[in-house]
């Protein structure tokens, strides 16, 4: 079990360390076909990341929104517009202040946080048990994260499909889906 | 379990070789096929992740992840050949 966590660490270390490279390749590539090449990459890593974490659903979300959909939008974007990013004019100073400054934020508020996966930990005494308990008896499948979406939260669930469905369609609208007026093709 | 662990990490080193090729890649296609080689290397990973933790129920992941890899290779090089997904235009459909 001990060896186990050791490799699960590593695995994680060498997730994030590639994370971080896809994301600096981002930032520095100006073709932007690549870019959407890589933020389906980067997608991918954060999938895998979710797996670790025992996160399934989420990574299933990831796998198909993430490098599946969002790579096709991305691409039919790219039909309406330029192959290349534009050079920047002004400098990278400020945005990089405000990123610093946000991100030591959100870190001095994770130390308040209960210590990650401890027993006693709200999120493990407050409903979990009780899910726990009721959803052999109530729903009857095995996958209670199932349970919860789908039956004890099963009109948020739907409110979100709603969302995501007229999100969908103001996207197709937006790009149509024939892309550039035929004679001005760019090669 | 190690031998699980010895193929998970030679994955990786097959990753951050396709990686390298997706960064540096000059031509478009070699960026196509490292993104789809990528894809085929994630499932694998996630295969061999499933044997070291001993749930290999995440090999149902892995299936998706192949699966959305496939569709989404096809729909790039449509993209790449006709430079939409939609109606293909007869005067296109020959280059």
């Amino acid at each position: 079990m001990n060896a186990n966590l050791v490799g699960i660490a590593i695995i994680d270390i060498v997730f994030f360390t590639l994370l971080v490279l896809t994301a600096v390749a981002i930032i520095r590539q100006r073709s932007l076909f690549a870019v959407a090449m890589l933020s389906g990459v980067f997608s991918l890593l954060s999938a895998g990341l979710f797996v670790t974490l025992d996160a399934m659903d989420v990574a299933f979300t990831e796998a198909a929104v993430g490098a599946g959909i969002s790579t096709v939008l991305m691409l039919g974007t790219l039909a309406l517009t330029d192959k290349d990013e534009m050079k920047r004019k002004r400098s990278a100073l400020l945005p990089l202040l405000v990123c610093f400054v946000a991100g030591a934020a959100l870190i001095y508020g994770t130390l308040d946080m209960p210590p990650f996966g401890a027993a006693d930990n709200p999120v493990q005494t407050h409903v979990a048990p009780e899910y726990i308990e009721r959803t052999p008896a109530e729903i009857g499948i095995p996958n209670i994260v199932a349970a919860v979406l789908a039956s004890y939260r099963g009109f948020d669930t739907m409110g979100e499909v709603v969302v995501v469905f007229a999100a969908l369609v103001g996207v197709l609208l937006m790009l149509g889906t024939t892309g550039r007026p035929s004679g001005k093709r760019k090669e | 379990m190690y031998m699980f662990l010895a193929i998970t990490a030679a994955l990786f080193v097959a990753v951050i070789l396709v990686l390298v090729r997706l960064f540096a890649g000059p031509t478009l296609y070699d960026r196509v096929l490292a993104a789809n080689t990528f894809g085929t290397l994630t499932v694998l990973i996630l295969s061999a992740l499933g044997f070291v933790t001993e749930r290999p129920d995440f090999l149902d992941i892995a299936m998706l992840y192949a699966l959305v890899n496939f569709v989404s290779t096809i729909a790039i090089l449509k993209f790449v050949r006709y430079r939409s997904f939609g109606r293909i235009r007869p005067e296109t459909e020959d280059r």
